[in-house]
């Protein structure tokens, strides 16, 4: 018997690698086209975005991977454990999704979500994520500017604060039915905080949609602040003239104070905040002051004593 | 009653049942980590698994007294060395979590923990105390301190265990469910002792 023998293909009846790759952006941009005509919005919601700046603001540290990123988070929201959003933030939905910014404004203004992504060019910003509980992250989030979303409604001279409202739904945020925080969880800045440029109003990570367990479909950055003032699935957002309470604030007034600056001076009563440990890394390392930010943040805060404004 | 007192054999059995079941946490850690299931931050993890099982077992080792005062059961009583072994077990693995994950032998850090973070202060002692109820858990050092110094000793358990509850519910940031339920076990089983021991006194005094 004769030993089998693969048939020859003539190099010409070979199609060209461009070509086939041709061929499947094709299927997939006429596929992708036909779904999105077919289903609702919702569905495609999570579809990477088009066009995104690199940013000048990003730190070039390794990031920390996207597994990590969503798998290891506190949203209370869903559950007090580190894995409970993840597992349970997929009964959270993010269309139709609208945020009040109201208050001390000459043009409040509800808008959609959908606006909200088209208002400014949409930048990557790789920022260290430093959490009160000592551990730290480095996200690469997707975002604009506060600042572009804040001057849009005319904030009058009154508006000295900015407070954030998070959704407030138990039916879709499990976590609420326990009344471990004062619900909804509001966070808040001042004025000058929420203007500067650090502070990100942010749609993606990773290049994509956020992930529900991330705080979809928009929530807000402060890489120089604890994680917890990043206020998470924001529907309201009131400029004020007197400096609101926050849902932590209240939970503990001796450990939470209203700027939340990452410090590592500055220990939580309970535990040290000399130094974090990055997410994936053995060995802690030693905290900065303002999170590395101090030459962008630092002139915020010039003459405040921070021990006490903690 | 065949439940109040059991053979020999039977109470081998039920040791070695017991045994093996206490390693059913360690087997699941190792397993988990084996197969990098601990999740984004396995230190953290470690950590908190090891003393969850420090405390249950704590928490387990101070029933068969009360549960002998309630229900005439004096076999249990016959497994309370060795579950204390496995609380000083699964302390010594938390300890070492933190000694060597968490901190890697930073002595400077340590001490400072030990002097500054209230959790610590309270956790650090909880388990030095559980170390010469260890060491003296053999027959022949119960022979040598004879039984009155050797019980002394063993009220240890008590400021141990309360040590390692406080040490807990100081430590979580906001959610107190579990330290919580550990508090009202622990005080359950220490109430029964009160109880029995004002008894005992009043029946004593009359």
């Amino acid at each position: 018997m004769k030993p089998y023998k693969v048939p020859a293909i003539l190099a010409s009846e070979i199609t060209p690698k461009q070509l086939f790759y041709a061929r499947r952006k094709f299927m997939r941009s006429v596929g992708g086209a036909t779904l999105a005509a077919l289903l609702p919005q919702a569905l495609w919601a999570a579809s990477p975005f088009s066009d995104i700046k690199k940013s000048t603001f990003s730190a070039t540290e390794e990031l920390t991977p996207l597994k990590a990123i969503t798998s290891y988070n506190n949203f209370y929201e869903f559950g007090t454990g580190k894995e409970d959003p993840a597992a349970r933030a997929g009964s959270l939905k993010t269309r139709p999704w609208t945020i009040s910014v109201e208050g001390e404004a000459n043009k409040p203004k509800v808008f959609d979500i959908d606006e909200i992504l088209k208002m400014a060019p949409l930048e990557e910003r790789i920022y260290r994520l430093r959490c009160v509980e000592a551990w730290s992250m480095v996200v690469p989030w997707v975002g604009f500017p506060l600042a572009e979303l804040l001057k849009r409604v005319e904030p009058t001279g009154n508006a000295k604060y900015v407070e954030f409202v998070s959704l407030y739904d138990p039916g879709q945020m499990p976590g609420q039915k326990s009344s471990v925080l004062d619900w909804p969880y509001r966070e808040g800045l001042r004025m000058d905080e929420a203007m500067h440029p650090l502070t990100l109003l942010t749609l993606g990570l990773y290049g994509e949609v956020l992930p529900n367990q991330n705080g979809a479909p928009v929530r807000v950055v402060m890489p120089w602040k604890y994680g917890f003032k990043s206020a998470k699935s924001i529907v309201a957002i009131r400029l004020m003239e007197k400096q609101p309470t926050t849902s932590w604030m209240k939970a503990g007034p001796n450990e939470y104070g209203f700027y939340a600056n990452v410090n590592p001076e500055v220990d939580h009563p309970r535990w040290s905040q000399a130094k974090e440990r990055r997410i994936g890394e053995f060995l802690k390392r030693k905290t900065l002051m303002f999170n590395g930010y101090a030459e962008e943040v630092a002139s915020l805060y010039a003459g405040m004593d921070l021990q006490r404004y903690f | 009653m065949p439940t109040k007192n059991l053979s020999n054999k039977t109470m081998g059995r039920i040791k070695l049942a017991a045994f093996m079941l206490a390693l059913i946490p360690l087997f699941k850690l190792c397993f988990s980590a084996y197969l990098d299931k601990l999740g984004a931050n396995p230190i953290e993890k470690i950590s908190h698994i090891t003393g969850y099982w420090t405390l249950t077992f704590l928490l387990i080792t101070l029933t068969p007294t009360p549960l002998r005062r309630l229900s005439g059961w004096a076999w249990p009583v016959r497994l309370r060395r060795m579950l204390g072994l496995f609380a000083f077990f699964y302390g010594c693995l938390h300890f070492l979590t933190y000694l060597v994950l968490d901190q890697f032998f930073d002595w400077d850090s340590i001490v400072k923990d030990i002097v500054k973070r209230p959790y610590i202060t309270v956790g650090f002692p909880a388990f030095v105390m559980m170390i010469p109820l260890a060491v003296t858990s053999t027959d022949n050092m119960i022979r040598r301190l004879g039984g009155k110094y050797w019980r002394m000793l063993h009220t240890l358990i008590y400021p141990s265990a309360i040590g390692g509850v406080v040490h807990y519910w100081w430590l979580v940031k906001k959610d107190l469910t579990n330290p919580i339920i550990f508090a009202a076990l622990l005080g359950v089983l220490l109430a029964i002792r009160v109880v029995y021991r004002l008894r005992t006194i009043t029946l004593f005094l009359s």
